[in-house]
């Protein structure tokens, strides 16, 4: 039994609507309670699509368990073959519906309906989305593109177009899939290879059948499309590349392994006029960002690129990394070491706040539960994975591959951080009304942390919490999310608890207060300490106290803070 | 599947229609009242798909250090119930040590927890015990029990039992069910006006639930409360039939059915509430120009489409095609029903697919309906108003009827702006 408030992956089942529902001519009956149709809104608030997913749910109640629960579902299914005339139907159960073992798969074979029915076994109490989007894509190609039955690997083979591939991966509700793939097929087209079919985003259950007629396969995302991509390989002689071009130099592998693979060349391609990163990079204005520490969390896809990206490509130095994704652990883990860390593998949250808080990066990449931890702590943060909310499926054209996908992550990554004048600046003049202590980025707008609140560093109400939101966030987050806009939820609030959840009492204020103050503070050395800008203040309270820790230094004096100064270097 | 239901119904076109639903569960009411009740915790025993469902109901937003959270089981917990009790045991008194301030805990029954039969009214019992003086109550927000609002339901009935004695001779009035504060405080002083004592279930702390006694009559402030009402007169209150506080004129006759149990004189009465009524008019005007002759169409999703369709109907000028809803309560809503337009087409339950078909067919102005069907309708040019909000505003009483009418007008006002 585990204890939680928010979660990073939804049960399986929403895995497998997030396959059907970038499909067309697909449909998912799915045998669960009325509640589970909340699954809906993801989709269409989300991401906001314009249609329902193409899900029928069995709504079961409890008068019906003591009656015919395997009836409702077979007349469920019926309906829906009737009304929506799929090319092929998904059957399963979630969790409640698999506790009362209906078997979905047999009843709806017993229906004999005229098209394929892949019934998909889910085991909601063990595994989590990412693997349910992963078998039920797997299911589908397995069971509309099987394994020829007498392989003749020559033949087949020989007949292929070497420059023909599939792009496996992109799903529904997926972190910029879209613009991703826009982004690829760009890439594609430059070097010449041709894309048979992309899936599951967008492809039909004949489009999934014609997959075997590529050379080879492009895996975007390990975490949906490597299942598929492996039993291609081994029913259909397919080999697959699985390099997610996100950064120039991904990017850059990217081209020369799909170029390989094609036989083509990769020479033209391996740069594109458009790319900017390396340029900006270089640019002096950049010095600033160098040895930025950033704290990088997501699923294990984008978690280890961002990582890459930060390190080679922006000269940020990287010093959390992890995932919530348990089956990619090695990766992270692998990547971690490059960085001399070691990765965090957590689908807590409170342990990857405790995690960030340890850290004390300048920058925090990562999902939307980052997002209101960094908030909370005072940090700088990007989005860079799912969970994400409605506000990280922007309007515009936003991709993270290719060379426009680096652009993007250059800006995403550069933009909330203090700009490098305004920092050096708010270094020298601690005490002009401006640039007072407390400041946050000017081009941000509102302050993250308005001055009043630095010191109260309790645990934050809602009340407070919508206050220290960044402002790009409150309006697009309000969009969505009734309960933001709710005043309800404002007059109920008058008392949050000051206790929090690590049971450190403190520790909640934005960047100040250390976890355990046990040292001394002499008042000229506190004073001085509220002269550092905030965004590195409370690392170095954390530093100062260690250090005198370590001495036995009883009473922190101006002495004791410039002699950690000079001790813990920067 | 759909038989027409006559007779009881007072002239409204009432048919039952079963098949597949598009609601939230009653897990979802947590969302509110956790914030309502301000000391208390709620922890879900469930799945993955139930923290799944909060946190998207929910939004992320209150990120704070909301007071309710979910005990997810795994197979392990499947496997034996035993281990299930001790693992839950562990659970909240892990969580009761880290926050001192919870002084009413409820476990929240969910689906799984219930097909699986964890016996949480045992566990809550035992939990009371080890733990006091902290309160452990329970009740189910589960899907095949409860939809939505019938979570709040199940859960002030749960407070029912142990709500203190009053005592004899105590002449005061209860309000059941779970306003905004700023409603509420509204709601007091015009009783206090009408010289009514009243007391508020829920109160907005453990140590403040209300007094009751045998006897003390009830209004209910929602039309969701059947369970609660039960529990109420179960313990002997009496419950005085009324219009639901939507609107100035549903505003008026919930406080008369109040003022004329306590015998208040219509002078004073009339006096009471003339402020009110004459600002709730003044505010209304705008929006009727926007509502009235628009044809409404309501998914079924709260319980409060009867009184809202109502209010739209009397107040407002507006065409109602159809009232969907997802159960009727004939005795609450006696008073509501009797003031809907003759021949409105009111259906309890729901099939989706139908109920979609029918909405496209008759094109209404206006469709209000759950968070997953607004945008599909908006792409099929239907304008709608996501039901949920209804919940999440202060929208009961003379003072909040405008705001309430603006909510059904803004979408039809956004739409007149936008010209791409």
């Amino acid at each position: 039994m585990q204890l939680t408030l928010w979660t990073y992956e939804g049960p399986p089942h929403i895995g497998a609507m997030r396959v059907a529902t970038a499909m067309r001519g697909l449909h998912y009956v799915l045998h669960a309670p009325q509640g589970d149709t909340y699954a809906d809104l993801l989709f269409t608030m989300i991401e906001r699509r314009d249609a329902r997913p193409p899900v029928t749910y069995t709504t079961f109640r409890a008068e019906d368990l003591g009656r015919d629960t395997a009836e409702l579902f077979k007349q469920a299914c019926a309906e829906a073959y009737a009304r929506f005339r799929p090319q092929a139907m998904i059957v399963g159960a979630s969790c409640t519906a698999e506790l009362i073992q209906d078997d979905p798969g047999g009843l709806a074979r017993a229906l004999g309906l005229p098209v394929p029915v892949i019934p998909l076994e889910l085991p909601a109490y063990q595994k989590k989305e990412n693997w349910g989007a992963s078998e039920t894509f797997y299911r589908l190609v397995r069971a509309l593109a099987p394994a020829p039955v007498a392989p003749a690997p020559g033949t087949s083979q020989g007949a292929r177009d070497p420059r023909l591939c599939n792009i496996l991966g992109p799903t529904a509700l997926g972190f910029r899939h879209r613009d991703d793939l826009v982004e690829v097929r760009r890439l594609l087209a430059r070097l010449g290879v041709g894309v048979n079919v992309v899936a599951p985003l967008g492809a039909s259950p004949a489009d999934l059948a014609r997959l075997p007629e590529a050379a080879f396969n492009l895996v975007l995302y390990p975490e949906t499309g490597r299942a598929a991509a492996q039993y291609l390989e081994t029913a259909h002689g397919q080999p697959f590349v699985e390099i997610p071009p996100i950064g120039v130099g991904a990017t850059r592998r990217f081209v020369e392994a799909v170029a390989e693979r094609a036989g083509v060349a990769a020479g033209p391609v391996l740069d594109d006029p458009g790319s900017r990163l390396p340029w900006y990079a270089r640019s002096v204005d950049s010095t600033y960002l160098t040895g930025k520490r950033v704290f990088v969390f997501g699923d294990a896809t984008h978690a280890v690129a961002l990582a890459r990206l930060a390190a080679r490509e922006i000269g940020f130095r990287v010093v959390g990394l992890g995932t919530y994704e348990r089956g990619f652990a090695r990766e992270v883990r692998a990547e971690a070491a490059l960085h001399g860390i070691e990765a965090l593998v957590a689908d807590d949250y409170l342990e990857v706040e405790a995690a960030i808080q340890a850290a004390s990066p300048d920058l925090v990449l990562g999902t939307q539960m980052e997002r209101h931890v960094a908030k909370r702590l005072g940090l700088p943060c990007a989005v860079i994975s799912a969970p994400a909310h409605v506000q990280d499926y922007p309007a515009r054209h936003a991709p993270l591959m290719g060379f426009e996908g680096a652009n993007v992550l250059f800006d995403t990554l550069v933009h909330p951080l203090m700009m490098g004048l305004e920092e050096h600046l708010l270094g020298l003049f601690r005490e002009d009304r401006e640039f007072h202590a407390e400041a946050a980025p000017s081009h941000l707008g509102a302050s993250t942390v308005p001055p009043s609140m630095q010191d109260e560093a309790r645990a934050p109400s809602p009340d407070r919490e919508r206050v220290g939101v960044r402002v790009e966030n409150a309006q697009d987050e309000a969009a969505t999310d009734p309960l933001h806009r709710r005043d309800l939820s404002v007059e109920f609030s008058s008392l949050t608890p000051a206790l929090s959840r690590t049971g450190e009492g403190a520790g909640r204020g934005p960047g100040d207060r250390p976890a355990a103050t046990t040292a001394i503070w002499a008042p000229d050395a506190e004073r001085e300490l509220k002269k550092i800008p905030f965004f590195v203040r409370s690392r170095a309270r954390t530093n100062t106290e260690t250090f005198a820790r370590e001495r036995s230094i009883p009473l922190i004096t101006l002495e004791t803070l410039y002699d950690a100064k000079a001790h813990f270097g920067r | 599947m759909n038989a027409p239901v006559p007779a009881e119904t007072c002239g409204i076109d009432l048919v039952r229609e079963r098949g597949q639903r598009a609601v939230f569960c009653g897990l979802t009411g947590i969302v509110w009242l956790h914030r309502k009740i301000q000391d208390a915790f709620f922890l879900v025993v469930g799945s993955r798909t139930c923290a799944h469902l909060i946190q998207s109901a929910a939004g992320v937003m209150i990120f704070a250090e909301p007071r309710f959270a979910t005990a997810i089981l795994d197979e392990r917990d499947l496997a034996g119930i035993a281990d299930a009790e001790a693992e839950l045991d562990a659970a909240v008194e892990r969580l009761v040590a880290r926050r001192p301030d919870i002084r009413l805990l409820f476990l929240v029954g969910s689906c799984p927890s219930e097909v699986i039969k964890l016996d949480l009214t045992r566990a809550a019992f035992r939990l009371s015990r080890r733990l006091a003086p902290v309160r452990v109550l329970t009740y189910s927000g589960s899907g095949i029990e409860t939809t939505f609002t019938e979570g709040e339901d199940a859960c002030l009935a749960a407070l029912v039992p142990d709500l203190p004695e009053a005592d004899e001779g105590d002449g005061a009035l209860l309000v059941a069910g779970a306003l905004g504060d700023v409603v509420e405080d509204q709601f007091a002083r015009l009783f206090a006006d009408l010289g009514i004592p009243v007391r508020f279930l829920p109160g907005r702390r453990a140590e403040a639930m209300p007094a009751i006694r045998p006897g003390m009559p009830y209004l209910l402030a929602q039309p969701f409360l059947a369970g609660t009402a039960r529990a109420l007169d179960g313990r002997g209150l009496h419950h005085l039939p009324a219009p639901f506080p939507l609107g100035a004129e549903g505003t008026t006759g919930w406080l008369r059915a109040a003022s004329e149990a306590f015998g208040v004189a219509p002078e004073r009465f009339a006096a009471a509430t003339e402020a009110g009524r004459r600002r709730a008019a003044t505010a209304l005007v705008p929006h009727r120009a926007a509502l009235a002759g628009r044809r409404i169409f309501f998914f079924p999703d709260s319980q409060l489409e009867v009184p809202l369709a109502r209010f739209l109907a009397r107040e407002m000028g507006a065409e109602i095609v159809e009232v969907g809803t997802p159960y009727l309560h004939r005795g609450h809503l006696a008073e509501e029903i009797a003031c809907l337009p003759v021949g409105t087409r009111v259906v309890e339950g729901q099939s989706l697919d139908d109920q979609m078909d029918r909405a496209r067919a008759a094109r209404p102005d206006l469709s209000v309906c759950g968070l997953g069907l607004a945008n599909p309708l908006e792409a099929e040019g239907l304008a709608t108003k996501w039901s949920i909000e209804l919940l999440f505003t202060p929208v009961q009483g003379y003072e909040q009827a405008g705001d309430l009418a603006e909510l059904f007008a803004r979408p039809l006002r956004r739409r007149a702006l936008l010209e791409v």
